[in-house]
């Protein structure tokens, strides 16, 4: 039977919107016992068509033509009350971001109480006995502490854990899924992949599974549909799509997702040393006024050297403290302990006045394109305001922002205009622009192409290696994306809880690594036994 | 897109034609605000007498809105009062948010300064304002100046408050941090990049402010402790008014409504201010 049968779906936008229809005749169906992977980049529709399944579309947004139907039961036309009837009963959703779906001040029972209190008539013993139940089966170690815990008191895959409990409470037919590993580091993405799969198997449940991600595509889905603004352009059983792509955009973003398979440059080992670090170290004390006073250590004994014309990767889960390693280097955050050398030069101990020359030759790209522009500066005082700072003359430094432009590849006519009249991926380009103004010896870039999709991805990343060959540039490259890292670096550390537990060449970290906390992350990397980028 | 928000237009629009009728008090039939004459006390609105000008000359009136119990025109005492309303309004507005805006940009920006400063401003926070405005006002010689001083230093502490909560959210982004690490100066990161990202919610600040002025100047004037009594503010004319407000109301009636209309006026903009600039701040304030 089928569980989900979307036909010509189209909901119109607002009008001044970049496109008049955010979802455009869009058909496709879920069997029982399937799962269906809707992929697609920023912006494409994929949020939106959940949201009109599950009648929970913004006011602004409307179904223009199509029909939904869920089982035999035809959503479109079906009234607010029977929708609410339906949704948790016969579909349900998980979230992308697990503490936001969770009502903070509802203990974990309580919120899963609720469900049962409103659309069954079960006693409270029987309530609370079926809550206990659905934890041990969403693999949760000790359901009746849980069912007591709040929200904050749990880790991101627990939260997680709970709203996909909550959503199968009721054995629905239909679950969707909006990116619900997304926020989640990769060994809990695996293991909460995994427990969909295994759900979805016990239960027979049909699965509308969103994702930006191709290698989570990889791991999980049956069949696959792939989005391009608002349109559907390909759909097919994984296998198919993923390995023999019919349509040039679904080609293009296969191509654009970086291998595991370390590029083959060979790094000069005799090359002169930019940045090393001894011993480097963060401690943030953790003040109580009653109390014991608590210390935690966000980064400990690292020790690593960056070499002119060479990348060294940083990976790392979060709270790993690979950001803190990369702060305390642009010296954004006082280090507590060891030294970080440049050109022999101790930046950590360095007084103010000697640090604002060092800090021209160290800087910084970060994750968040949208974040990390002044709005209400213009393209071109952001970019100079570095060589303005040191005295660089106006004129002068505008000659070098144009330059600069060209080489991020941007119209160096745009220097007049502001941030938001750029893309994620323009900023970025942006971004390391303003970095290189300042002609610095040193480029962190911390997660900086994490926030973008992977077509643009992998645009910054050719972009990143360009400018490090021609300036031959030494750049310190933090990522959580092991893809990513293979791409990039020439020596990579993983950090672990503040500590690196393997540092070595790309190739023999990648290749045999010798750390099992090294292995783990291999091992949980999605879709790592499909080879993209070669398609 | 902001003159769309009907409150905008509406506040904007009633604020604008109270400037106007205070620029404009000489053209509007008034006669100098300080004349009177003891053949014209106590008449009420619309009816004529006479009154005396400083050479000596005696003019025939219409006492639009009647004269108060010296003989002086509520009329031209109004219409003149509301230039002392608006520019204190004005004034109070500019000074608090100057001073407001330097200690809350260094109490958010400057870790250190922090605890000292703010803890200045929770005590000056304690004491009520009209209050600490009354003591402030009679340890100086009452003149506008000491006024707007008086009425500005409680209200600093509100819009110091409020600039440190904004410095400490955006300190915290990456375009700070960016400037830091290209070596921008302390004061430059201060007033080029975090202060002009404040600017939504500190005007819209400020106009809560001007109406505030207003109403603590009417309440200085009409306690006797504010401007001294001849300068015609709508203060001090509702509180020579008071003693015979049951046999003449005009003299308390009519600078009573300038008064709220133009407290209302400026609220109503600041509100509509707030929903087109920021939509955020209605849960801050």
């Amino acid at each position: 039977m089928t569980t989900l049968q979307v036909t010509d779906l189209t909901v119109s936008l607002p009008h001044g919107g970049d496109r008049p229809e955010a979802v455009s005749k869009v058909s496709f169906a879920i069997e029982r016992n399937e799962i269906l992977c809707l992929v697609g980049e920023s912006g494409s529709g994929k949020s939106v068509i959940a949201q009109a399944v599950m009648g929970l579309l913004p006011k602004t947004l409307v179904i223009a033509s199509g029909k939904i139907v869920l089982e035999d039961q035809d959503l479109t036309s079906c009234g607010t009350a029977r929708l609410r009837q339906l949704r948790g009963a016969r579909m349900s959703m998980i979230f992308q971001e697990p503490m936001t779906a969770l009502n903070p001040v509802m203990s974990c029972g309580a919120q899963l109480d609720e469900v049962f209190r409103i659309h069954t008539a079960f006693s409270a013993a029987e309530r609370k006995a079926r809550s206990a139940a659905l934890l041990r089966e969403v693999s949760i170690a000790d359901p009746e502490r849980i069912l007591g815990a709040y929200p904050h008191q749990l880790s991101g895959g627990q939260r997680q854990r709970i709203g996909i409990a909550m959503a199968l409470a009721l054995e629905p037919a239909l679950l969707i899924a909006d990116e619900p590993t997304t926020a989640l580091d990769v060994t809990t993405q695996a293991q909460i992949l995994n427990l969909i799969l295994e759900l979805q198997r016990r239960h027979g449940m049909g699965v509308l599974f969103i994702t930006h991600d191709f290698g989570v595509v990889a791991e999980i889905a049956h069949r696959v549909a792939v989005l391009r603004t608002g349109e559907l352009v390909e759909s097919g059983p994984k296998d198919r799509v993923l390995k023999q792509p019919q349509h040039e955009y679904t080609r293009m973003l296969i191509r654009s997702v970086p291998t595991l398979k370390p590029h083959g440059r060979i790094a000069d080992s005799n090359s002169p040393l930019v940045l090393q670090t001894r011993n480097l170290g963060k401690i943030y004390p953790v003040g109580r006024w009653f109390g014991a006073r608590r210390e935690v250590r966000a980064a400990e004994d690292v020790s690593l050297e960056v070499r002119r014309g060479q990348t060294l990767g940083i990976v790392g889960e979060s709270g790993s403290g690979k950001s803190t390693v990369a702060r305390c280097i642009v010296r954004l955050i006082e280090p507590s302990g060891g030294e970080v050398l440049l050109d022999g030069e101790d930046i950590a101990a360095a007084p103010q006045r000697r640090l604002r020359e060092l800090r021209r030759r160290v800087q910084i790209v970060f994750q968040d394109p949208y974040r990390s522009l002044n709005p209400r500066r213009s393209v071109g005082e952001a970019i100079i305001e570095g060589p303005l700072n040191y005295g660089v003359p106006r004129s002068q430094a505008l000659e070098r922002a144009r330059r600069l432009l060209e080489l991020v590849r941007m119209d160096p006519g745009s220097l007049g205009r502001y941030p938001h009249q750029f893309s994620g991926g323009q900023r970025q380009r942006i971004c390391i622009a303003r970095a290189l103004a300042v002609e610095p010896e040193l480029l962190v870039a911390d997660e900086a192409v994490s926030a973008l999709d992977v077509s643009v991805q992998a645009q910054v990343l050719a972009l990143l290696e360009e400018i490090r060959g021609r300036l031959d540039l030494a750049m310190l490259f933090i990522t959580h994306d092991l893809r990513v890292a293979a791409q990039v670096c020439d020596r990579i550390a993983v950090m672990q809880r503040g500590r690196i537990v393997e540092y070595g060449p790309v190739r023999e970290v990648f290749g045999a690594p010798r750390h099992e906390y090294t292995r783990a992350l291999f091992a949980a990397a999605p879709g790592r036994d499909f080879d993209f980028g070669a398609a | 897109m902001i003159l769309r928000n009907w409150s905008v237009r509406i506040g904007g629009i009633s604020l604008l034609i109270l400037i106007a009728i205070a620029i404009a008090a000489p053209l509007l039939g008034t006669v100098d605000p300080t004349l009177f004459d003891a053949a014209s006390r106590d008449l009420r609105p619309g009816e004529t007498g006479e009154i005396s000008t400083l050479d000596g000359e005696t003019l025939k009136h219409t006492f639009l809105m009647g004269s108060d119990s010296f003989g002086r025109d509520v009329y031209s005492r109004v219409l003149y009062g509301a230039r002392v309303s608006l520019l204190i309004g004005l004034c109070v507005a500019l000074l608090a948010l100057a001073f407001g805006i330097v200690l809350g940009l260094c109490a958010g920006y400057l870790r250190w300064l922090d605890g000292p400063l703010m803890r200045v401003m929770d005590g000056l926070m304690a004491i009520p304002s009209v209050l600490l405005a009354i003591a402030l006002v009679a340890l100086w010689r009452p003149s506008l100046t000491t006024v707007v001083i008086a009425i500005a230093i409680p209200e600093m502490p509100r819009v110091s408050r409020l600039v440190r909560s904004l410095v400490l959210s955006i300190r915290e982004e990456p375009y700070v941090e960016a400037a830091v690490a290209l070596g921008t100066p302390t004061v430059k990161i201060m007033f080029g990049h975090i202060l002009p990202n404040t600017a939504a919610p500190l005007i819209v600040q400020g106009t809560y402010i001007v109406a505030f002025a207003i109403l603590v100047e009417a309440i200085l004037s009409f306690l006797g402790v504010g401007l001294p009594p001849d300068i015609p503010t709508w203060g001090n004319i509702m509180a020579e008014g008071r003693v015979q407000f049951v046999a003449y109301p005009h003299n308390v009636f009519y600078p009573g409504v300038f008064l709220a209309v133009t407290v209302l006026a400026v609220n109503i903009l600041g509100d509509g201010l707030r929903d087109t600039l920021d939509p955020k701040m209605a849960k801050r304030v």
